[in-house]
């Protein structure tokens, strides 16, 4: 198998810019590799090889005329590959969000997000899988396929994100987008090995992104190190005219720095007693109180910290999260877009195309978001849940006024069979009791690996940070992976 | 809480979702799960609370007031299952 798929971004970048490769060649070596893993791993929906290789020749002719000539204008990525969620939208290729009822949608514009990468020369491989409408922990909700963690294949690689972690920990492409509302960069992050940010809400532009929750949905980055990451986040972020609930505030030009010295002697890092809850698999928190040692030993001040209103994250979200799911997905109708079940009646087009084409979990978040806010219950159900994310928020809020950094577990457990939870949706949903705190207060999270239990499977830890911390959260992360080798670590493929 | 298998039958309906009567059962009992663990919430104090909508600041999202162009017809109408003289076709909305 070719080293080229073992390079790291940086690594990638300085070898074009050299000539010790070809855009073309490192584009064919990742196409190799996805032709030899995809029929165990399932990583993509679509595949756009012809695509990828018409943007790798261009690249290489844009890199011959600079060596020519170095006022030639190079984009910063140009002829890097990057995969992208089956939920953004790329212009001109079939985009399914996981989900029959866009079988065969093929959007006409690119996300922001997309619009960014392509513009700093970056190429697609293809759409990666994701669970129905991103709503899921394991990317089994996906009506096409069931994406096979490479690090055991009879598990899931975590979701909803599934297929683009499970690409960038099989080295299927360098880096990949995913989109995360209640943990769907992190944990799938976290279940392979991966480093994933999810950013502020509002810091990257939603326009282009299939809208879940729209209060919540984020659109993040999952690499092989905090360093890849933080470079194809500094090209998607910043304010988006497109986008009304982009944020106005330019992101800061930052490097990360290798310096080692007491690199972390201004930072304080709280952990929150209530991330450590009953029946997590102990070799998780163990891997996570070796790393906030690591981090007390590179001069960080590590110390408890309380989240009080933890405990009702998840049940906020699971009323949140379906409320605005259920408005956001009244638009598939069969009607403008996406397969039609006719009839002669314009209410039975609607139900039976629903009905028949949307996936059980998508129905039944779409039920329970409806009665959240129909007649008699919204205040009870909504209205409830909206004040106690104000709880929720207020505590990261405090907690930021005497530390800079909160560290925690990213999930429970390591990577589950595939299977394991299908028949018990609440059982699911406990997956995701960590990440979500951190999307209902909109703050930045980053996940990167701590550890492996002894089946092999991969550990993963969470920094969260101030809105629009991001640049800590990067260098932090930077400074762990300049001193432990857990990011290195390969599956055996 | 449980709920009802009407109460199911009315959600179905106000969210124009066609679910066989297997369909309904399995969700009156999970819905139920879900929604019980999720009322626990009513134990929660927010009196003199402000809910959240958006984690944002306030902020106007108004643009100027100046014509842009749209996508065109063509491109919209492209991923339709039924198209007739440039507009969706659709069966009668009123009887």
């Amino acid at each position: 198998m070719s080293k080229l798929v073992e390079l790291t971004l940086s690594q990638i970048i300085a070898g074009l810019r050299k000539g010790d490769f070809s855009s073309c060649e490192l584009t064919q070596a990742y196409l190799a590799r996805i032709d030899h893993l995809e029929s165990q791993l399932h990583a993509f929906i679509t595949l756009t090889p012809d695509l990828a290789l018409a943007q790798a020749e261009h690249a290489d002719q844009q890199y011959a005329a600079w060596r020519v000539d170095s006022n030639v204008t190079l984009p910063p990525l140009a002829g890097v590959p990057i995969a992208i969620k089956d939920v953004l939208s790329v212009a001109g290729v079939r985009c399914t969000c996981g989900s029959k009822i866009l079988e065969d949608f093929v959007p006409p514009y690119n996300a922001t997000s997309v619009e960014r990468l392509l513009e700093s020369g970056m190429l697609i491989v293809g759409k990666t899988n994701t669970d129905e409408f991103a709503m899921g922990s394991s990317t089994e909700n996906s009506a096409y396929r069931t994406t096979h963690n490479p690090w055991d294949v009879n598990r899931v690689p975590g979701g909803s994100s599934g297929g683009s972690a499970a690409a960038v920990a099989a080295r299927l492409a360098p880096v990949a987008l995913g989109t995360d509302t209640g943990g769907s960069v992190r944990q799938p992050a976290s279940f392979c090995g991966v480093t994933g940010i999810k950013p502020t809400y509002g810091r990257v532009s939603r326009y282009g992104l299939v809208a879940f929750g729209s209060s919540l949905d984020v659109v993040g980055v999952l690499g092989h190190d905090a360093v890849d990451s933080a470079c194809i986040y500094k090209l998607i972020a910043g304010h988006d005219q497109l986008d009304s609930t982009s944020a106005d505030r330019p992101i800061p030009e930052f490097k990360l720095v290798d310096s080692l010295q007491n690199s972390l002697t201004r930072f304080r890092i709280g952990v929150p007693d209530e991330y450590f809850i009953p029946g997590m698999q102990p070799e998780v928190e163990t891997a996570v109180r070796k790393a906030l040692s690591e981090f007390e030993n590179l001069g960080a001040e590590v110390m408890p910290i309380s989240l009080p209103h933890t405990k009702h994250a998840l049940p906020v979200y699971y009323l949140i999260a379906p409320a605005e799911a259920s408005a956001n997905l009244a638009r598939y109708d069969g009607i403008r877009y996406g397969p039609r079940v006719q009839s002669d009646r314009m209410w039975d087009i609607y139900s039976r195309t629903r009905g028949d084409k949307l996936g059980s979990e998508v129905k039944r978040r779409i039920m329970l978001g409806t009665y959240a806010l129909s007649t008699g219950y919204y205040d009870a159900y909504y209205g409830q849940a909206q004040k106690v994310r104000t709880l929720i928020k207020n505590d990261f809020d405090q907690a930021f006024e005497n530390v800079d950094l909160i560290a925690a577990p990213v999930t429970p457990t390591t990577a589950f069979p595939i299977g394991e939870h299908l028949d018990d949706p609440l059982s699911m949903y406990l997956e995701d009791v960590l990440t979500i705190p951190a999307s209902l207060a909109g703050v930045p999270a980053i996940s990167f690996p701590v550890g492996f239990d002894k089946q092999g499977l991969p550990i993963g830890m969470q920094l969260m940070g101030p809105q629009f911390g991001e640049e800590i959260l990067f260098q932090t992360t930077h400074s762990f992976q300049l001193v432990t080798n857990w990011h290195l670590s390969k599956p055996k493929l | 809480m449980t709920l009802t298998l009407e109460e199911v039958e009315h959600i179905a309906e106000l969210a124009r979702l066609k679910i066989s009567p297997q369909e309904k059962n399995r969700y009156r009992e999970q819905l139920s799960e879900i929604l019980e663990y999720a009322s626990r919430l009513g134990d929660v104090d927010t009196s003199g609370v402000d809910p959240t909508p958006s984690v944002l600041p306030d902020r106007s999202a108004f643009r100027s007031d100046e014509p842009r162009s749209g996508m065109g017809a063509k491109a919209l109408l492209f991923n339709a299952p039924d198209v007739e003289k440039d507009q969706f076709r659709v069966p009668p909305v009123l009887e």
